[in-house]
């Protein structure tokens, strides 16, 4: 009883960062047809981003406010991906736009770089972030249930972030910009849209989301150069199962994958229960190409 | 289509030999018996490039991962020992001829390990090779060293069952490290043993020796899990431990699974006082990326901390900070790869040359007074005798020993020593 | 467009190929023996280029899963060499993991023709299997690649995994002979360079063939506009099959010739990282010509070895920054580039047309 309850809220909060380190991809590779491959780099930023808070917490600041860092360096870590987003867009990814198979070759050529920059800067090792201790300990549901505070926090994370984003692309201008320019960008543009502004910042956007999930992943993983590598399949993944182009299909992609990686490593082993996942991507592909959620299109190609 | 082809001809042509001309003069005549030195480029820090023998300077192999995932740990090993060549050097060299380290980068990739050991000997003409960190990658680079006759120099603790004539292992074998800690935690904090492991060699191999030993000294296997290279989620992992209620984690991870593990094991709500768990691949490094406060009271089994309490040990740990910095840390494999390079050199000066069986030769019964205690090279099988040591993490990020073997164990790669491993050894 | 004449052009044509046949043959006269073993490495490499070229260059599907092609026809040929190390004894490592027995797949191993063959058969049959699936079910472009990049994941996973079966990590190693010769020997290192060139020309010329066909045209006609093949009356989903089936199995020649040369393979070889890299020499090489490909592989793999030797850490800015010039700026890669500069007007052709069209 108390396993099936842990393992519903493993399965529950593995899915929740699952969901947090694809939803910038949904947006940069669903709505925008990029593939950025640099996604799990920009990960990597925000995560650096939240050592560098914590740093600068812990040497300038009096130590009672330490605790307070983490609140602080979830919109530090959004703002610097964001600022990478909008410089990588800028140089980069305009140059791309409908080649989305030569800008997955090109982002994957900016990660090495920005591996190599981290490794440069920070050193190979990892760098530790301490956790304020408000999230250390966690919800004593009954004997031998205990939901870390972490995971709670992850997954209230998520979210809001999915609230925002919901807002932002349904409910304001800009987010109706947006998504005029994805679905018909000479439309768009001959309505007086700046398609330039907007790429920069639904791009830019993509990327600040994936320095929250940066930042929210120092609570549980490593901090390192190769920290984007170990997220990044993961992320594809989640965005292609649940279906191109539409967030409620990233949601239940990442939902899809977290439960059932879950339960296949509960049941067997973890590698195992990793290879039959994918094979489960794999032949579910086969049967629905477009995934679980797909567009409603008419276009053939 | 068709018009353009003679040109890419043409070009590809010259292309082709432009190459070749490259490999050819990067090369120069190494490999055709003359003795002119090659030297393509490398990184010779001396910035000499005279080959061994004549002139006044010896070159050394130093091949370690510089970039991919196992720079982390490799980094490190590489300063030390390139610390240990310079303070050779400024004692006036090895048979009064300075050492020249030469460079490469296995780039944590194993073939390129094999390349870059060929280049190295066959090229470069080094003497001796000091270098490699998993066990792949030894494994790679050891058909290369045996076909051409080279020394290596290994410096991290492995998984035993092996003893190749052309490498000398400084770091410790199963008996010096996995053996000991085992027979202890039986003895201190309980009987029931949780296996927990990255799902590759070293793991796989530690852990049937653990079952066999547990076996015969009375202990209880409760659970037995190997996790990818690189998983980051641990949850289901902790679920099943807790399932298990085991009284120790023997944790073999490896690199960066390790901060995800200690971190999720905090926050599921196990301390270290209510499960011991004890780490063979977490040294003073790791711990700096891992976050001393998720690993506090947990333990480890190494041969030497920084803590460990020599005469030669204070000096060692002084010239590296000093070298390198106030915030780095020595460990157990970095004082490995240190003393490699001082006991190549003992026997150097014993023999009398740098030819490979003559060193081999002088090596055998060679002792040291190491920062980690004194050892000695076992000259049956080239492992050295080591102090093993178990120790607890501390407040500060450094380990206090709780316990070692009080003297330097023999090496005993097969454990042939142990009636209960005998199923175990196919030497 | 095919004229027999003894033209200008065919001449220089042929003058082309035999400096560089020449070239490549004449390696062993002036190359150190380690130079040779690199020089013979990067040649196994330029085939596994030749049919990434094809798939991709020429078809337009874009596989992030050639490393495993390339490594199930490593290990093929590794299962053999492994074998005639052990002798009569049980591979090293499966003593370790213990086994007692050698398990009923590597038996057949001990044959070097029936290694050799399954290094060609194993990864064509999976790539027929994955290939039968995929194209008909009509995925592509994208969802295509990442798919390959799930089999990478398995695949790697799956071999790590079985430790006692594939050797885990460590992969297979330690090899002495190869039908009966010393693999480390100059002599014998320099007849399987020369068996390496003469295979690469033979898949070259094969892959010529292939591309100056009724058939290499229907490929690049899927590549420009599937669904105009499609209702034309071709069924993309065959040649699709057919043009993955091939450029698998010359992965797994390649991945074959590796093994002979390095002496190991491990499951690192056939992760993402070496699959993405594949695509990357035929991107710098130039996709769509063979010669770029082939070229591509040689001169990245020369480039990395010697400028890793140099410069460790800035090494992969300098891949990083290749690869993001060379796919943003120069689609042709290498070829195209030294077209550009040279003959500005003959390349007005509608030849750049094709280029853009070439991306999906």
């Amino acid at each position: 009883m108390e396993i099936t309850i842990i393992q519903l809220f493993n399965g529950l909060s593995v899915s929740s960062i699952l969901l947090l380190i694809a939803l910038g991809l949904a947006i940069t590779f669903g709505l925008m047809n990029v593939i950025n491959m640099a996604h799990g780099e920009l990960i990597m930023i925000g995560a650096y981003s939240t050592y560098l808070t914590q740093t600068i917490f812990s040497s300038y600041l009096p130590s009672s406010m330490f605790n307070a860092y983490f609140i602080l360096a979830i919109p530090i870590s959004f703002m610097i991906a964001f600022a990478f987003g909008l410089l990588l867009e800028g140089t980069l990814i305009r140059f791309l736009y409908g080649r989305p198979l030569d800008s997955l070759l090109a982002t994957w050529g900016i990660a090495l770089m920005l591996q190599q920059l981290a490794r440069t800067i920070f050193g190979a090792p990892n760098v530790a972030v301490k956790s304020p201790a408000w999230l250390d300990g966690g919800l004593k549901l009954m004997d031998g249930v205990v939901l870390p505070y972490k995971r709670l926090f992850i997954i209230g994370l998520v979210a809001l972030t999915l609230i925002i984003m919901f807002f932002y692309i349904y409910r304001s201008n800009a987010g109706r910009r947006m998504r005029a320019v994805m679905q018909n960008r000479d439309m768009a543009a001959c309505l007086g849209i700046s398609t330039r502004r907007v790429d920069a910042m639904t791009f830019a956007i993509g990327s600040g989301i994936a320095g929250i999930a940066g930042c929210a992943l120092t609570l549980i993983g490593p901090i390192g150069p190769a920290l984007g590598t170990y997220y990044i399949v993961d992320a594809f993944m989640v965005v292609v199962l649940g279906g191109v182009g539409k967030l409620i299909g990233t949601i239940f992609g990442a939902l899809g994958i977290g439960l059932t990686n879950t339960m296949f490593e509960y049941w067997t082993t973890a590698s195992l229960g990793k290879v039959l996942v994918f094979l489960c991507i794999v032949a579910f592909l086969q049967w629905r190409p477009k995934g679980l959620v797909a567009m409603k299109t008419r276009a053939l190609d | 289509m068709k018009r353009n082809r003679p040109w890419k001809f043409a070009v590809c042509a010259v292309v082709l030999c432009v190459v070749l001309a490259g490999c050819g003069s990067g090369g120069g005549a190494g490999g055709k018996g003359t003795n002119k030195p090659a030297s393509s480029g490398s990184s010779e820090t001396g910035g000499d490039t005279a080959a061994p023998g004549d002139g006044d300077v010896i070159k050394v192999g130093i091949l370690h991962s510089l970039s991919g995932t196992m720079s982390i740990s490799e980094v490190s090993v590489k300063d030390s020992e390139l610390m240990a060549i310079q303070e050779i050097n400024a004692k006036g060299g090895v048979l009064g001829k300075q050492l020249v380290p030469v460079m490469e980068d296995g780039a944590s990739d194993w073939p390129t390990f094999a390349e870059k050991a060929r280049k190295l000997i066959s090229e470069n003409k080094v003497v001796t090779v000091f270098g490699g960190w998993t066990s792949a990658s030894r494994k790679a680079m050891l058909p290369v060293f045996e076909e051409l006759n080279g020394l290596l120099w290994y410096p991290v603790q492995y998984e035993g069952l092996e003893a190749s004539p052309n490498i000398f292992y400084t770091g410790a074998t199963t008996n010096q490290q996995i053996v000991p800690a085992v027979s202890w935690l039986l003895e201190n904090r309980g009987k029931r043993f949780f296996l927990l492991g990255s799902d590759y060699v070293f793991p796989q191999t530690a852990n049937k020796i653990i079952k066999e030993q547990l076996k015969a000294e009375g202990g209880e296997l409760a659970g037995e899990e190997y996790t990818p290279l690189g998983h980051t989620d641990y949850s289901t992992m902790i679920a099943k431990i807790q399932k298990a209620k085991p009284d120790v984690i023997f944790n073999t991870l490896n690199g960066d699974s390790n901060v995800a593990f200690f971190k999720q094991l905090k926050d599921a709500g196990i301390s270290a006082s209510d499960i011991t768990t004890l780490s063979v691949s977490v040294a003073e490094e790791e711990i700096r990326g891992i976050g001393v406060d998720v690993l506090q009271g947990h333990l480890a089994a190494w041969n030497y901390y920084q803590t460990t309490d020599t005469e030669a040990n204070q000096a060692f740990v002084d010239h590296y900070k000093k070298a390198y910095g106030k915030d780095r840390v020595t460990a157990d494999p970095i004082e490995a790869g240190y003393i490699a390079v001082y006991l190549w050199a003992a026997a150097v000066e014993k023999a009398g040359t740098t030819e490979v069986g003559a060193v081999k030769e002088a090596a055998k019964g060679l002792e040291l007074d190491a920062p980690g205690g004194k050892v000695k090279i076992d000259g049956d099988n080239q492992h050295l005798y080591k102090t093993v040591r178990i120790g607890e993490v501390q407040a500060d990020g450094q380990f206090k020993e709780l316990w070692n073997s009080g003297e330097p164990v023999k090496p005993d790669p097969y454990l042939k020593d142990y009636a209960w491993a005998a199923s175990l050894s196919t030497p | 467009m095919r004229e027999r004449s003894w033209t200008a052009q065919r001449i220089y044509m042929l003058i082309g190929y035999a400096a560089a046949a020449a070239a490549l043959f004449c390696a062993p006269l002036y190359l150190s023996d380690f130079r040779l073993n690199l020089l013979a490495k990067f040649l196994a490499f330029a085939i596994v280029a030749l049919g990434l070229d094809l798939i991709w260059g020429y078809t337009g599907i874009l596989s992030l899963g050639h490393g495993v092609f390339f490594g199930l026809g490593a290990y093929a040929m590794a299962m053999y060499l492994k074998l005639e190390a052990s002798g009569d004894k049980l591979p090293d490592f499966m003593g370790w993991s213990g086994l007692a027995n050698l398990p009923w797949f590597w038996k057949p191993f001990e044959s070097f023709w029936f290694a050799a063959a399954a290094g060609i058969a194993i990864p064509a049959l999976l790539a027929l299997v994955l290939g039968f699936f995929t194209f008909r079910n009509r995925i592509k472009g994208v969802y295509f690649t990442i798919l390959t990049q799930a089999l990478v994941i398995i695949t790697t996973t799956l071999f790590i995994g079985q430790q006692a079966l594939t050797g885990g990590t460590n992969g297979l190693t330690g090899f002495t002979t190869v039908l009966g010769y010393p693999i480390g020997s100059p002599d014998t290192k320099r007849m399987l360079f020369w068996v390496t060139g003469a295979v690469l020309l033979a898949v070259y010329l094969m892959c010529r063939y292939i591309v100056g066909s009724r058939l290499g045209k229907v490929l690049r006609a899927i590549r420009d506009g599937e669904n105009r093949a499609r209702f034309i009356g071709y069924n993309p989903a065959s040649y699709q099959i057919f043009v993955f089936v091939v450029s698998a199995a010359l992965a797994g020649i390649g991945g074959m010739l590796f093994v002979l040369h390095v002496g190991i393979i491990s499951p690192s070889m056939m992760a993402i990282v070496p699959s993405i890299e594949m695509v990357l020499w035929v991107a710098i090489g130039g996709r769509g010509t063979l010669i770029g490909a082939a070229a591509g592989a040689v001169l990245l793999n020369y480039a990395k070895s010697s400028f890793s030797e140099s410069y460790p850490d800035a090494w992969l800015f300098f891949l990083g920054g290749l690869f993001v010039v060379v796919v943003v700026f120069l689609p042709k890669g290498a070829v195209g580039l030294l077209g550009k500069i040279k003959w500005p007007k003959r390349r007005r052709t509608g030849h750049e047309q094709q280029v853009r069209h070439s991306a999906v």
